[in-house]
């Protein structure tokens, strides 16, 4: 951000590249970073999975505590989903209040995993009306090469799946593995011009004329989107990139589903 | 037909009543709660140039959403260090008054309405002629008085009528609406309890001269096919809430004949 100059040289770069069908990674347009899952990086958590894709690297834990439910849904649990740019992982970071930006990776990762239900949250009741799990999902971005929403929606699933309930901690039985019912996943594309690009890598976020993200559950429904930055898509851009989020969002579920 | 489509919102904790309250969205007829059809919008009414100290403003009544706009600028820009050399920022605060909905909301801009107001600010902006204004600020108000879902699209419907009566150059007005689904079917412009115990909701914002949206969220169940459907239904609806923008418009500078001029002999 300091240098705006070297932005706008990059920027052109980026957008000359894409009109003739190229990356600056070298990848193609449709073509995802290589993406790799560490389930259980953090002891002290009940879940936790390290999301490392290409250069970003995102950490997300799942803690469990007993808790109230909502008076509106009394045979629930809760699930809140956090995420944190904290300020080691770019130098446009900064310590204080959480930003726009942060505010929507956290809303844009939790409404997927809310409306595709992927847990399954009456099996989190423990007394109805009185005391239920409240499940926390907490990501940490640790260094941002691009494409935060979609490693980091990874990581809160990888947790998620590697989460164990942790009832004899509180004297609630023994404990088990928290039941992970749906896998969405969500990709995101860049609109480069013509070009619409999945995965954009920080530079190409810069650039991009327009961000779509499609989150999509394992039976190729659409659970949930998010149009973002400034930019236009056309309907037949969005059912494009529809088509284009269900298989990689297949890919994405298996390496999810790989222990 | 569909392996997980039944979003239950109250199991999932957005929703609000019993399951024995869930109301019926669609009767044997097809008609909705409020007697329209799927295809059909709720009554609106756009008025612009409301308020007196805003630069542009307008004020919309949506179904039984009620929402006033307000923009003031293009002008200096604080904080400062947000100053961009070249162009004007676009900062849009979408907020609810703690009486718009029933259960009085904390006054403040939460974390929905931060999201709403920089998803809102984006969509502007990729209409706005930023280029023109370098080192300012445009700043868009939305105020919420009233709620009945489709409050993100009634404020930017009012927002654009007030940037137009400011006088600030944009390539469009954009017109906005909520697709949803509904008892498994595609509707147009839902209202609360459609919204609450429906399956999919779909807000967007068009751009009527490219046919290019702006804004476009999702949450809920849709196909691929619901989801074509959706949009074509969305796009539709925006057109005509685009012709009652620009009516309102026209009300607004309707150009009375001007008095005769006394030419002195």
């Amino acid at each position: 951000m300091s240098d705006g100059v070297t932005a706008e040289i990059l920027t052109g770069h980026v957008l000359d590249l894409a009109r003739r069908g190229r990356r600056l990674d070298g990848r193609g347009i449709d073509d995802l970073r290589p993406v790799r899952i560490q389930k259980g990086y953090v002891a002290s958590a009940d879940g936790s999975a390290l999301v490392e894709w290409g250069p970003t690297k995102v950490l997300a834990g799942i803690k469990l505590e007993p808790g109230t439910p909502f008076p509106d849904t009394p045979n629930a649990g809760v699930l809140t989903t956090n995420a944190e740019l904290v300020p080691l992982s770019s130098p446009g970071f900064e310590p204080g209040p959480p930003r726009p930006e942060a505010i929507e990776l956290s809303r844009v990762v939790d409404r997927a995993i809310r409306a595709a239900e992927a847990v399954d949250l009456t099996k989190l009741c423990v007394t109805p009306g009185e005391k239920a799990w409240i499940c926390y999902v907490d990501i940490h971005i640790l260094d941002d090469g691009g494409n935060l929403i979609d490693a980091s929606m990874l990581a809160a699933m990888a947790a998620l799946s590697n989460t164990r309930v942790p009832a004899s901690r509180f004297g609630l039985g023994t404990d088990g593995p928290l039941e992970v019912q749906h896998f969405p996943v969500e990709v995101t594309f860049a609109r480069l011009g013509d070009a619409l690009v999945v995965d954009p890598t920080s530079e190409e976020e810069v650039a991009c004329q327009g961000r779509l993200t499609i989150a999509t559950n394992e039976v190729g429904e659409i659970c949930a989107m998010q149009k973002g930055k400034v930019g236009a898509f056309s309907p037949s851009d969005v059912m494009e990139m529809v088509s284009r989020a269900q298989v990689h969002g297949d890919r994405l579920r298996q390496l999810i589903r790989s222990p | 037909m569909l392996l997980s489509t039944k979003l239950n919102k109250e199991r999932i904790g957005m929703g609000s009543v019993g399951a024995k309250d869930v109301p019926q969205l669609l009767d044997a007829e097809g008609r909705r709660i409020d007697g329209r059809g799927l295809e059909d919008l709720r009554p609106i009414k756009i008025e612009a140039g409301v308020l007196n100290r805003a630069d542009g403003s307008a004020y919309v009544e949506w179904g039984e959403n009620k929402v006033m706009a307000a923009v003031y600028g293009p002008r200096e820009v604080h904080p400062r260090h947000l100053q961009q050399n070249d162009k004007a920022i676009v900062q849009c605060r979408y907020n609810m008054a703690a009486f718009s909905v029933d259960e009085r909301k904390r006054p403040g801009l939460d974390r929905r309405s931060q999201e709403i107001s920089k998803v809102i600010s984006e969509a502007f902006e990729s209409v706005l002629f930023v280029e023109e204004y370098p080192r300012t600020s445009i700043d868009v108000y939305i105020e919420v008085l009233q709620a009945n879902a489709g409050t993100r699209c009634a404020g930017i419907v009012a927002a654009s009528v007030a940037l137009a009566d400011a006088g600030i150059p944009m390539a469009d007005l954009i017109p906005a609406v909520a697709v949803g689904k509904i008892a498994g079917h595609i509707a147009l412009d839902l209202r609360k309890e459609e919204d609450n115990y429906g399956e999919a909701d779909l807000p967007m914002a068009l751009v009527p001269r490219s046919g290019r949206l702006v804004l476009l969220q999702m949450e809920g169940h849709m196909t691929a096919e619901e989801l074509r459907q959706a949009l074509d239904l969305g796009v539709r609806g925006c057109r005509k809430i685009y012709d009652l923008q620009r009516e309102a418009l026209r009300r607004r500078y309707a150009v009375q004949s001007p008095p005769p001029v006394e030419v002195p002999a």
